[in-house]
C-alpha cells in the first residue's frame, strides 16, 4: 500500500490524469482543504482538481476577497412557527458549521457580514413549504450566507428559488436534528448572464432523513458543491438533481458524501439534458466511506442526454472505501445521445416529431422527478423542460 | 376498400460511406382485407421493405413509388404515414424508458384519430385488448418496452395494432423468438384486428410456422431484393418442405 502511494507520487509513473499535467491528485477526498480562512485558498488557476472543469477566468469578481455591500432581494413565506433571524459569522463558525471547501465559499462566508438563519422548531410538522425567493439585479455582486436548522423530529420542506442576473456566491449550512425529515429544494432559474457559486453543507442527525434537490435550468455559470455528513447512525441523505443546459450555459454539480458514522445511507441521482453549442455540464459525485462507517449503504447515479451536437457533459463518480463491512456501495454514470430509434418508434405510431421528442425527454427525467416528491416543483419543472424543448425547436428553424 | 401499391421500388442504405442497393425493383399490391406473406432467406431485403414503407430515415428510396389509395406515401413523414393508416409491427421494438405504455398508447391514439379517445371506453378498450393478448395489466404502467421480454414486446406491438386500427399493417418477423403459445396469442390478435377493420396485412417472415395461424391468400418469395416467385398458400407449403435452397442456389 505505502509502496503504491509512493510510486504514484513520482512523475512519469503517475496514472493518467486527463489533461491537467501539472495537477497533483488528492490521495483521498478527505484531504481536500477545508478552512474558514480565505488565505488557505490561493487564487485558482483552473488546473486544480476542484476547479479543472470550471471557467475560472469568468469568476474573478467572486474570487476577489473584498466586501460587496449588496444583497439579493428576499421574499419569504414562512409557515407558522418558522423563524427567520440572523447570526454573526463568528457564531456561525463557533457552531461547528462545516468550513468552506474552496476560495469562493471562504470569501462568501467571511465577507457576508452575517448569516440569515431559518429555524424550524422541534416536532413541527409543516403542511406548507417554507419558501425563500431570492433575486438579483444586473451588476450585483453578492455574498450570501444562510443557515437552515431543522429541529428534532420536525418535518418540513424548504424551497429556495434564485432568479435575476446577479453574480452570487453563497454558503448554505443545513443542520438537521435527530429524527427530523427535511426536504430542501434549490431552484436555479437565473437569467443567462447570472453566475452562481454555492456550497451547501448538509449535516444529517441521528435517524434523520434529508432530501436535497438541485434544479438548475438558468444561469450563465452555476456551480453547486453539495456536501453531506452524518452526526449519528441511521441517517439518510438523498441528493437528487435535474439540470438542463442550453447553448453557452455551464452547469456544474459536485457532491461529496462523507460517511464517517456507521449505518447511514446515501443515494445520489442526477440527470441532465444538454442542447446547443457549448452547452456544458459537469457532475462529480464523491463518496467516502471511512473505516468507522460500517454498515454504510450508498449509491450514486448520473445520466446525461445530449440532444444536439456541440454540447459536452462530464460525469465523474468517485467511490473511496476504507472498510469492507458495508451494506452496499455502487455508482453508475452514462452519457448518451438522443436516440433516433426512439424517435422513429414513436413517430411510426403517428406521434409528431416535436411531441415525440418531448415524450422521450420527459421519460428520461421521469424516474428522478418522481423522487422529488414536491408537487409544485414537479409541475413547474416539467413545464420548464417543455419550454426548453420548444425553445430549441424555434432555434432549429432559424 | 383501400389499396397499398408498391411499384418498382429501389431502396439503398449507406453503410461505411458506401451506398448499397438492397431492394432492386419490388412490385406489390395489397387491398383491404387481404393477407400477403413475404418470405425469403436472411438478407433478402424483407425488413428493408418494411422500413421503407414506414419511412425509416436510414433507408433511401432511389426509384419507384409507394401509394396509398393514390396518395404519395414517400412524400409523407414517418408520423404522417402512420396517420394515413400504415402500421409497422417491428422486429425489434425500441425501449423508451420513463414513458408509460398507457401514456404512449393514449398519445398515439390521439395523434392518429385527431382527438383524444373518450376516457371511459378507452380504458375499457385497453383492458380488453391486453386481456385478449394475455398481457398483465401492470404493463400499462411500465415504461414502453422497458425490460420487456422478446415475447412481451411482440404482444405490445400487436396491442398497438388492435388499438390504433390501421388500414394496412406490416408485420416484420413478428413470429421470431416466440414460443408456440405466444405465437398463437399474437396471431389471434392479428386475425382479430383484420376481422374488426378489414385491415390489409403484409406478413414478413422467414419461417412458415406462423402461417398455420395467419392464413395468407398470397405468398411472395423475395431473394436478393426482388420478388422471384409468387403464388397462393400452396407456395408456402412448398417452402415448408423444400426451404429456400432452390432460390439461393439458382442465384449462384
Amino acid at each position: 500500500m505505502s509502496l503504491l502511494a509512493e510510486k504514484t507520487q513520482r512523475p512519469g509513473l503517475a496514472p493518467h490524469t486527463d489533461s491537467g499535467a501539472t495537477m497533483v491528485p488528492d490521495k483521498s477526498r478527505a484531504e481536500r482543504t477545508r478552512s474558514y480562512d480565505v488565505a488557505d485558498f490561493p487564487m485558482p488557476s483552473g488546473r486544480e482538481e476542484g476547479w479543472r472543469f470550471t471557467p475560472v477566468d469568468r469568476l474573478r469578481a467572486l474570487l476577489r476577497d473584498e466586501p460587496s455591500g449588496t444583497s439579493l432581494e428576499w421574499s419569504e413565506s414562512l409557515p407558522a412557527g418558522v423563524r427567520l433571524g440572523t447570526m454573526s459569522v463568528a457564531d456561525w463558525r463557533a457552531s461547528g458549521a462545516p468550513a468552506p471547501g474552496d476560495r469562493a465559499a471562504a470569501i462568501a462566508a467571511s465577507q457576508s457580514g452575517g448569516v440569515a438563519v431559518i429555524d424550524i422548531p422541534e416536532d413541527a410538522e409543516l403542511s406548507e413549504p417554507v419558501r425563500i425567493a431570492l433575486s438579483g439585479e444586473a451588476g450585483d455582486l453578492v455574498h450570501g450566507h444562510l443557515m437552515l436548522r431543522a429541529g428534532r423530529f420536525s418535518k418540513a420542506t424548504v424551497v429556495l428559488t434564485h432568479t435575476g442576473r446577479a453574480s452570487y456566491s453563497e454558503v448554505l449550512t443545513i443542520v438537521v436534528g435527530d429524527g427530523a425529515d427535511l426536504t430542501v429544494v434549490s431552484v436555479q432559474e437565473w437569467d443567462d448572464t447570472a453566475i452562481h457559486l454555492g456550497q451547501h453543507d448538509v449535516i444529517v442527525g441521528r435517524d434523520a432523513r434529508v432530501k436535497h434537490i438541485a434544479v438548475t435550468l438558468g444561469g450563465g455559470i452555476v456551480r453547486l458543491n453539495t456536501n453531506a455528513s452524518y452526526t449519528g447512525p441511521g441517517g439518510s441523505f438523498e441528493g437528487y438533481g435535474v439540470y438542463f443546459a442550453d447553448a453557452g450555459q455551464h452547469q456544474e454539480h459536485r457532491l461529496f458524501v462523507d460517511h464517517a458514522v456507521p449505518h447511514c445511507r446515501s443515494n445520489v441521482e442526477y440527470k441532465g439534458a444538454l442542447q446547443g453549442h457549448d452547452a456544458r455540464t459537469v457532475w462529480v459525485g464523491d463518496v467516502l466511506i471511512r473505516a468507522a462507517a460500517e454498515g454504510t449503504d450508498t449509491y450514486e447515479l448520473n445520466r446525461n442526454l445530449l440532444l444536439t451536437d456541440g454540447a459536452r457533459a462530464d460525469s465523474i463518480p468517485n467511490l473511496e472505501i476504507e472498510t469492507g463491512e458495508i451494506a452496499g456501495a455502487g455508482h453508475a454514470s452514462a452519457t448518451g445521445r438522443f436516440d433516433d430509434q426512439q424517435l422513429f418508434y414513436l413517430m411510426a405510431r403517428g406521434i409528431p416529431e416535436a411531441e415525440a421528442r418531448r415524450l422521450v425527454v420527459r421519460g428520461f427525467f421521469a424516474a428522478v422527478v418522481s423522487k422529488i416528491g414536491v408537487p409544485e416543483i414537479i409541475g413547474h419543472l416539467m413545464a420548464a423542460i417543455d419550454a426548453e424543448l420548444q425553445g430549441s425547436a424555434g432555434g432549429d428553424a432559424q | 376498400m383501400s389499396t397499398l401499391e408498391i411499384r418498382d421500388l429501389h431502396v439503398s442504405i449507406t453503410s461505411d460511406d458506401v451506398e448499397k442497393e438492397i431492394l432492386r425493383g419490388v412490385n406489390l399490391t395489397i387491398k383491404s382485407g387481404q393477407t400477403h406473406a413475404i418470405m425469403g432467406p436472411n438478407g433478402s431485403g424483407k425488413s428493408t421493405l418494411a422500413y421503407a414503407i414506414a419511412g425509416h430515415p436510414k433507408y433511401h428510396v432511389t426509384r419507384g413509388t409507394i401509394t396509398l389509395d393514390g396518395a404519395d406515401v414517400l412524400a409523407m413523414s414517418v408520423d404522417e404515414r402512420a396517420r394515413a393508416g400504415l402500421f409497422l409491427a417491428m422486429q425489434y421494438p425500441v425501449e423508451v424508458p420513463g414513458v408509460t405504455v398507457s401514456n404512449f398508447l393514449r398519445t398515439a391514439k390521439t395523434a392518429i384519430d385527431g382527438e383524444a379517445p373518450k376516457l371511459r371506453t378507452w380504458v375499457k378498450d385497453i383492458k380488453g385488448a391486453m386481456a385478449n393478448l394475455r398481457m398483465d395489466p401492470v404493463f400499462a404502467e411500465r415504461g414502453v418496452n422497458e425490460g420487456f421480454s422478446g415475447g412481451e414486446k411482440k404482444r405490445h406491438e400487436i396491442l398497438q395494432l388492435e388499438l390504433l386500427r390501421p388500414r394496412f399493417a406490416v408485420l416484420d418477423e413478428t413470429d421470431s423468438g416466440l414460443d408456440v403459445d405466444a405465437l398463437r396469442v399474437v396471431s389471434e390478435g392479428v386475425n382479430r384486428a383484420q376481422e374488426a377493420d378489414d385491415t390489409g396485412i403484409l406478413l414478413i417472415t422467414h419461417y412458415t410456422r406462423i402461417l398455420r395461424y395467419i392464413k395468407p391468400e398470397f405468398v411472395h418469395v423475395m431473394v436478393d431484393g426482388v420478388i422471384v416467385e409468387e403464388g397462393g398458400p400452396e407456395l408456402a407449403d412448398r417452402l415448408e418442405n423444400e426451404g429456400y435452397d432452390r432460390f439461393v442456389t439458382a442465384e449462384v
